[in-house]
């Protein structure tokens, strides 16, 4: 822990969340939550189903009112701001549960996520992001209610990069889909990564999740139970245990 | 032949018409998810603006359709101040502050043109070069109706083009699927909501300019339209422009031919389209079932029982209303008792929204059964008032039951519609059906029997009723039934997982409600000696809503005083001359200052006085 947040020091965090409270009505779902993601890292979230990994990214992307705490992206605080400027400012929201416009096309669906070329992230045009994923090019005039649930899933994150972010938040990106599916979403990531964007992903699966990044927090009940590398957590494998499905 | 093809064009004329102002609010719901009862308003202001503007610039046919246009503008600009002065506070407020607050607006546009155009009717101008008619097969057609029958399609289309080729309307369209989604890919729903809100309010405008030629301008246009418009846009699908442009078509070709087997079907048809449509395919023609993210995330408020204190003041309260018509004249003891018929209706109406989670927006029905039934009993089946107190709340309750069977298949806003298209069915019966409810000149001499005959014994019998129902409905919400209609408002799911039949509940939540509004009724009948049409308006069950706002929605004890503070304004309001802009400024100050209503209002005042306290001792 301490190791780590020297070498953080040493590089600026792009994303800094810290002691984020978030309720929902009376009931507190996240209780002093910290997360830092480092520029061009992939940072996975693991925990099991309502442990409040989709809550923490809710609370960072502002689509939530009743949050508390400081969350910062690139040194500029952004709590509290509406989630249209967060996104904006270049932090990319992909939804669990593949949230794409049913009743508009694939083309549509990315022209809703399209927006203007940033300076500190790669730019995404539709060729591109057909070329990543090539399901899509087939099926570009399709409605979205047509696709199957990994072209849903696929659709969803081209949408997100269609507004060039440089960050990415990924909820649950291999949750209900085909194995091979699956296998073509690490690919994905790692393309991300490799165009230099930071990435956090929330998982229940730590088999996928230790493919794809670099390190882990684990959360339950709301709260970080874990902040460290797959290695140390393999020496442990008492925690993945208590806190995760496995 | 060539006369049922003619009934034919006049239907599609009518089509025209209605699309234009059902499609324009049928874009505000979709993407504002906003009831919008002001949308008559616009309407009826558009041909206003549109008469004053043909009439004054009289430039022939280009003077027409200029003036018919600007005066569409310029209602597409009043919608823009009205979004950003009001709706935009709202967006995330239950429908029923949505509702009553557009209603406010509507009340202040009613006053408002009275006071510029005047009371009397106008007759607008013809269309320069399309004021005559032309024969089809041997039938004379008037070309304007020929006009119209193309710029509805025309309209449909350009609106299909707006929302296929342009970026802006593929954001709208999004937005109407799922409009959290839309902001968090980096759109400004405010701007969105903005162009939304002044196309519809243009649309709006053009259906009342082009209406000029056909129909006189008058202050009843805005009422007498939003309810049809309604109707065609549940039909079609709310949020579906082309649902509502085949709805348009089918209720108003509908309309043509049945006036001709039933002359008096006009104004029940739509509903019962409505009805029919609803009950198949819940979501209209092309309407689908709308995303549940983004809905309005409100934590709610759990009901609480009343302390001990809270319960002392109320039996306070009680006595002192008890004892008042001994001291106070019979001037008041008329006014209480309207207090009293008042409070006993918000009653049921918060049972059915606040512990059966069902906004209504026809809950008049059944206080109007409940007053009809009355009055036919004691007038012309000559039963006595007793029984008669307890005969004509059984009727509103079965008729609640039946409209409830449909209803509560629905849930939101649909369900709201459901309510509001029963409620007009039923004042389209009453109004029309002269030989047994007297059609507009209602049924009078209603009068309670002799012994209670005089306003002060009058005056504890509708006490005795009042305290008798609240208390009944305060039981049913407090036993194990209650608890169950609680739970299904907070999660259906959750509920019928565990074995609960949450229809049936429901549909029994909305009977009793029912039942104890056509007490309300009953009493009313009474108290006023007659019965008209209006005991079942829209007027009279939005009357309900801002009662049940006015109190706070989460208060037991909200309703009490939402409807004693409601009649007090109401009575001295409605001496003034421009009562409607006194009444729709107090329905937005409100809605807008205080979203928990007076209870709520007083709760916080409470709170922060506690506070002040508190940080002044320690
Ligand atoms: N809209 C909501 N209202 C109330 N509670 C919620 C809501 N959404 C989630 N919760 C609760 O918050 C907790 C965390 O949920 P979530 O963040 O979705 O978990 P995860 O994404 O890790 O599965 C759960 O207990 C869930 O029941
Ligand atoms: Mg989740």
């Amino acid at each position: 822990m301490a190791v780590l947040s020297l070498k953080l020091r040493m590089r600026p965090p792009v994303l800094e969340v810290a002691n984020l409270n978030a309720r929902y009505g009376r009931a507190q779902i996240l209780h002093d939550v910290s997360i830092l993601l480092g520029r061009n890292e992939v940072v996975a979230l693991l925990g099991r189903n309502g442990a409040g990994k989709t809550t923490t990214m809710k609370s960072i992307m502002g689509m939530l009112r009743q949050v508390d705490g400081r969350i910062s992206y690139e040194n500029q605080d952004i709590l509290g701001k509406p989630s249209y400027m967060i996104c904006r400012a270049g932090i990319g929201y992909v939804p669990e549960e593949r949230r794409i416009f049913r009743d508009l096309t694939v083309e549509e669906n990315l022209e809703v996520g399209r927006r203007a070329k940033r300076e500190n992230a790669p730019e995404w045009t539709l060729e591109r992001l057909f070329d990543l994923f090539p399901n899509l090019r087939e099926r570009r005039s399709n409605l979205g209610k047509h696709l199957s649930g990994g072209e849903q899933q696929m659709l969803t994150i081209a949408r997100t990069l269609m507004g060039n972010p440089a960050v990415v938040l990924l909820d649950e990106p291999s949750e209900g889909i085909a194995p091979v599916i699956v296998e073509q979403m690490g690919f994905v990531i790692a393309e991300l990564k490799r165009q230099g964007l930071s990435v956090l992903i929330s998982e229940q699966n730590l088999h996928f999740a230790r493919l794809v990044s670099d390190r882990a927090y684990i959360i339950e009940k709301g709260q970080v139970r874990y902040d460290g590398s797959f290695d140390d957590l393999d020496q442990h494998p008492e925690i993945s245990r208590k806190y995760l499905a496995v | 032949m060539g006369f049922y093809f003619a009934q034919l064009l006049t239907g599609l004329a009518n089509a025209s018409s209605l699309f234009l102002i059902a499609s324009g609010l049928s874009i505000i719901f979709g993407v504002t998810r906003i009831v919008n009862f002001a949308h008559g308003s616009l309407y009826m202001v558009g041909a206003y603006l549109a008469y004053t503007l043909v009439s004054a610039m009289d430039l022939g046919a280009f003077g027409f359709w200029l003036g018919v246009l600007v005066a569409a503008a310029i209602v597409g600009l009043i919608g823009l101040l009205i979004e950003m002065t009001i709706l935009r506070r709202i967006y995330h407020a239950p429908e029923l502050f949505q509702l009553v607050a557009t209603f406010g607006v509507l009340l202040i546009f009613q006053d408002a043109t009275l006071a510029i155009w005047g009371a009397q009717d106008l007759l607008g101008p013809r269309a320069p070069g399309l004021d005559g008619a032309l024969r089809i097969m041997g039938e004379p057609i008037p070309e304007y109706d020929l006009a119209l029958i193309a710029i509805g399609p025309l309209v449909l289309l350009g609106i299909w083009l707006l929302f296929r080729k342009t970026r802006w309307g593929v954001l709208v369209r999004a937005a109407t699927q799922d409009r959290e989604m839309v902001a968090a890919l980096g759109v400004n729903q405010a701007w969105l909501f903005s162009a939304t809100f002044v196309l519809g309010a243009f649309l709006a405008g053009l259906g009342g300019a082009l209406q000029i030629p056909r129909e006189t301008v008058s202050l009843q246009m805005d009422l007498s339209v939003i309810g049809e418009a309604f109707v065609i846009v549940v039909i079609g699908g709310m949020g579906s422009v082309t649902g509502a442009y085949v709805a348009a078509v089918l209720i108003s070709v509908l309309n043509a031919f049945a006036i001709l087997i039933f002359p008096q079907v006009s104004i029940v048809l739509p509903f019962i389209v409505m009805a029919i449509v609803l009950t198949l395919r819940p979501h209209g023609l092309f309407g689908a079932a709308g995303s549940e993210h983004g809905a309005p995330t409100e934590p709610e408020q759990p009901l609480r029982l009343m302390g001990e204190k809270g319960m002392m003041i109320l039996f306070a309260a009680m006595a002192v209303f008890a004892l008042s018509p001994v001291i106070v004249g019979d001037f008041t003891t008329v006014l209480l008792v309207d207090v009293m018929v008042a409070t006993l209706f918000a009653v049921s109406l918060h049972f059915m929204m606040g512990i059966g989670g069902m906004v209504s927006f026809g809950h008049a029905a059944y206080f109007g059964i409940g007053a009809y039934a009355a009055a036919m009993m004691v007038k012309q089946l000559g039963i006595g008032m007793l029984p008669t107190i307890f005969l004509a709340p059984a009727v509103a309750g079965a008729g609640a039951l039946f409209f409830g069977w449909f209803c509560v298949r629905l849930s939101g806003v649909y369900l709201a519609m459901l309510t509001l298209a029963a409620a007009q069915i039923l004042w389209g019966i009453t109004f029309q059906w002269q030989q047994f409810t007297g059609g507009d000149d209602g049924i009078v001499g209603v009068w309670p029997a002799g012994w209670a005959s005089s306003d002060k014994v009058y005056f504890y019998l509708a006490f005795v009723c009042c305290i008798g129902g609240i208390w009944f409905l305060r039981r049913a919400a407090h036993s194990p039934f209650g608890y169950t209609l609680r739970g299904i408002r907070d999660s259906r799911t959750r509920a019928e997982a565990i074995g609960v039949d949450s229809r049936f509940h429901q549909w029994m939540g909305f009977t009793l409600a029912g039942a104890v509004a056509g007490l309300a009724g009953t009493i009313f009948a009474f108290s006023k000696g007659s019965v008209f049409p209006d005991s079942l308006g829209i007027a009279q069950s939005i009357d309900g809503l801002i009662m049940v706002l006015l109190g706070g929605i989460h208060a037991l004890a909200g309703p009490i005083l939402g409807a004693g503070v409601f009649v007090m304004i109401e009575d001295w309001v409605t001496r003034l001359a421009y009562w409607r802009v006194i009444f729709g400024i107090i329905i937005l100050v409100v809605v807008l200052l205080a979203p928990d209503g007076i209870a709520g209002g007083i709760n916080r005042l409470f709170a922060r006085i506690r506070a002040v306290r508190k940080g002044g001792t320690a």
